[in-house]
């Protein structure tokens, strides 16, 4: 070996390990540009008259976002009462199934869901319940959206209540009491914080969800709370705003962006603080 | 009265292929601490999951043979009133670590949906933690959750759980093989002491423990019942070569 | 136990449930679409024609763009997600810097993609219009390129977090052997860690390809919405994704709506494969170890 070959080697390692770095800080600006500009722009607009009041035909000046906030709040309600019931039952099933045909093809299907494009989500909504009921629809859009959800509760469920120690179950068998209630009383309790979390995340997947809502909750500019009629939700207004012509309503979607990206962001930390518990 | 509280007669237990139990017969006595000793693997804990039918949650299990809990066959009892004539304590202390200790105890009431009064509930909990000597240690930390205690404690709480439903058998699962020596000893001075009100049943491959606390004595080899007779006789004159092989320590 | 008997058949009618509505969707496209398969066959994904007006429907265009924007955005994006997957799976493991990136990295996951849209809109395609007029092409702005340039910032975090749990699947020993053999750090994760992580490595980038070509909403904001093929990376195009968000309100025609549909079943089958393949590669590899 020549004399210079380790310096050569070292040098190299360094050059590397410094890439590394620059690649991955280089990573992270987009999102601190991204945050930046949206507090930048977003918090002038916030303030009370927006978060409650309705928005306002063009050239009018004011004009709030009130119906969408509302709006947001009925999708994921909906979605919620689909999919968690739905999810957690199913989520126990595979944990209580490890083997066997069935646990085998939920497990894939439920991947499979995982993956599906929302924009397709949207479409099978709209086929299900837009096109049988004549119009767009809170309903529809709430749906759209708890299929989104519910892989993400049944896997959650699944890997929680997985790492309940099988002694508990034991415990409470050998005190006579009836599986179902074991596994209501006992086990879920013991998982909860997970199956939260889970809950918790999988809202925060579909809040921002703007693609499965175009064509079922459609959006809407008046506040309504009738779950078969459409309605307006925050991506949606984002995305109507944002690429309308006029700068005032520019300014409104930078301020709902704000909300949004607050919104989500804080969903994902409580779900961060529920697990650790 | 009757002598006799669990009867085994002709009784074999199989998961999948394997035979773990080949047709044991077996008495156990009314409150006496029977011991079941073997090396392991060799069907004791088996056994004894075949009395309140917890075997029942591995799939491929079977059986065959019949049990009696005084007169009446296990296998046709629904198990839920099985498990709560038929206490069992296990290697591991498992309180549930959601509940408070005063949760715990009253938990077999409470999970079954079984109301009571709260003056009873208090006496049922604080008679079950007298019993199980964790009275004077827990009265003040009732409300505190049952996980915070040491291990120890933990499985006298949970032999206090059991003991709340009122068994007419406790089956205690190695219920030392996780604690420490002073613990143990605390555990078996209960076991002498519990005797008295229940009938109870140790699995242990623990030889000097059966001796210590048990008044009959079975050992188990390769799912066979070898002997069972009075612990004094089986450790001082057993009948059996392979008791005596057992005893002396020749293997297990 | 009447109760019992409820209990087990809800969880068991549950866990059905989920496996119906993925073969209900499937079928719902297939039998959607089924006016457009039958009307055009084969022709429908080479077409080069997307004419609504005189019911010819051709998908190419759409098909053209979405892997353009989906394969240039992985390739913009792997050195990134690389460099994140190898700082974090094996320089630092802990302490303040990466929990500070792991965070980062996991915020840029969170935030919606009509959020990146929008930015994309007004701060990224006026940065690629200002650089198309320096370099003297029609200046949209809003293309391929820009569409790409945003999906890679979006997958970023999807193969970064998958790559990183690959390289801690590497067993300690090995590393320790190269290293004990006087290999520097960089030369043990060319030599070891990458090989023995290549094919999980390799997954995480299917995966993301996956996401990449489903993604909508930040795509149909800055893609420029045109349907004809693109002639270069900076024209105007149309994913398979954005053409469903822009015209599917507006498909009356049977024949229209099923065309949609049909591109909708494409990306439903594409992306299914892609999942699944992308598991089972993982699945083997954290077996293996």
């Amino acid at each position: 070996m020549k004399a210079n070959n380790i310096f050569v080697r070292i040098i190299k390692d360094r050059v590397f390990k410094g890439a590394a770095v620059v690649f991955s800080v280089l990573s992270i600006l987009p999102l601190l540009f991204i945050l930046l500009y949206i507090v930048k722009n977003g918090i002038a607009v916030i303030n009370w008259q927006f978060l409650t009041e309705l928005p306002k035909p063009v050239g009018e000046i004011g004009g709030g976002i009130a119906n969408a906030l509302v709006g947001t709040g009925i999708l994921i309600l909906i979605a919620c009462l689909f999919s968690i019931p739905l999810g957690v039952a199913a989520g126990i099933y595979l944990s209580e199934h490890r083997t066997g045909k069935l646990a085998y093809a939920v497990r894939l299907s439920a991947e499979v869901l995982h993956g599906i494009p929302s924009i397709v989500i949207g479409i099978i909504a709209y086929i299900w319940l837009v096109v049988p009921m004549g119009m767009f629809s809170a309903l529809s859009g709430g749906i759209a959206l708890g299929i989104m959800m519910l892989p993400v509760i049944v896997r959650t469920t699944e890997e929680t209540l997985k790492l309940v120690p099988g002694t508990l179950k034991e415990a409470a068998l050998a005190l006579g009491v009836p599986y179902y209630k074991t596994i209501l009383k006992v086990i879920l309790p013991a998982g909860l914080s997970g199956v939260l979390t889970g809950i918790l995340l999988s809202i925060a997947r579909i809040a921002g969800e703007t693609a499965p809502l175009l064509f079922t909750a459609f959006g809407s500019p008046f506040m309504d709370v009738n779950i078969l009629k459409p309605v307006n939700s925050m991506p949606l207004l984002i995305f109507n705003y944002a690429t309308s012509p006029y700068p005032e309503w520019h300014a409104l979607a930078w301020g709902a962006s704000f909300v949004l990206v607050v919104f989500v962001l804080t969903l994902n930390i409580l779900a961060k603080v529920i697990s650790r518990k | 009265m009757k002598s006799q509280v669990v009867r085994v007669e002709s009784f074999s237990a199989s998961f999948g292929e394997h035979r773990i139990l080949k047709n044991i017969n077996l008495s156990i006595p009314k409150d006496k601490v029977t011991a079941i000793m073997g090396p392991s693997g060799c069907g004791k804990t088996t056994l004894i999951r075949c009395m309140n039918r917890m075997h029942e949650l591995i799939p491929d299990a079977q059986v065959t043979g019949k049990m009696f809990l005084y007169d009446e066959d296990i296998y046709s009892m629904n198990p839920i009133l099985v498990r709560r004539k038929v206490g069992m304590v296990f290697q591991r202390p498992n309180p549930f670590p959601t509940m408070s200790i005063y949760d715990n105890v009253i938990a077999g009431y409470k999970l079954n949906g079984i109301k009571l009064p709260k003056t009873e509930q208090d006496s049922i909990v604080e008679d079950a933690l007298r019993k199980s000597a964790l009275w004077d240690e827990v009265k003040d930390a009732l409300h505190r959750k049952g996980t915070f205690l040491s291990g120890g404690q933990q499985q006298r709480l949970c032999i206090a759980r059991t003991l709340a439903m009122k068994p007419e058998v406790l089956l205690l699962d190695e219920p030392t093989s996780a604690l420490d020596p002073k613990a143990t000893s605390h555990i078996e001075e209960l076991i002498v002491e519990l005797k008295k009100s229940v009938t109870i049943i140790l699995v242990t491959h623990n030889i000097a423990q059966a001796a210590r606390v048990s008044d009959f004595t079975a050992f188990l080899y390769l799912g066979e019942l070898v002997e069972f007779g009075p612990s004094k006789k089986l450790f001082t004159v057993p009948e059996d070569k392979r008791t005596e092989e057992y005893l002396t320590g020749k293997f297990g | 136990m009447i109760q019992e008997k409820i209990f087990q058949n809800t969880l068991y009618i549950s866990a059905f449930c989920v496996v119906a509505l993925l073969i209900a969707i499937f079928c719902t496209l297939l039998h959607a679409s089924f006016p457009a398969i039958k009307e055009f066959g084969m022709h429908f994904v080479y077409g080069k024609v997307w004419d609504p007006v005189s019911g010819e429907f051709g998908a190419l265009p759409f098909l053209v763009g979405t892997l353009l924007t989906s394969f240039l955005a992985l390739i913009i994006s792997i050195p990134f997600s690389l460099a994140i997957a190898i700082l974090l799976g094996e320089y630092l493991k802990k302490g303040v810097v990466a929990t500070v990136l792991k965070s980062a990295v996991e915020l840029l996951a969170g935030i919606p993609s009509i959020i990146y849209g929008f930015w994309g809109l007004f701060v990224l395609a006026p940065i690629v219009r200002n650089m198309e007029i320096q370099l003297g092409i029609i200046p949209y702005g809003v293309g391929i390129l820009t569409a790409s340039l945003i999906l890679s910032i979006m997958i970023i975090p999807y193969s970064a977090s998958i790559g990183r749990e690959v390289i801690r699947l590497v067993p300690a020993d090995l590393k320790e052997a190269a290293l004990s053999l006087g290999a520097t750090r960089f030369e043990m994760i060319k030599k070891v860690i990458l090989p023995y992580a290549r094919s999980g490595i390799f997954a995480g980038i299917l995966l993301s390809l996956g996401r990449a070509l489903g993604e909508t909403m930040a795509v149909t904001m800055v893609i420029g919405n045109s349907n004809f093929l693109p002639k270069s990376l900076f024209s105007p195009a149309n994913t398979m994704a954005s053409v469903i968000a822009n015209e599917f309100a507006e498909a009356t025609e049977t024949l229209y709506l099923a065309s949609l549909v049909e591109i909708g079943l494409l990306l439903f089958v594409v992306t299914m494969i892609i999942n699944i393949v992308g598991r089972y590669i993982i699945q083997k590899m954290s077996v293996e170890t």
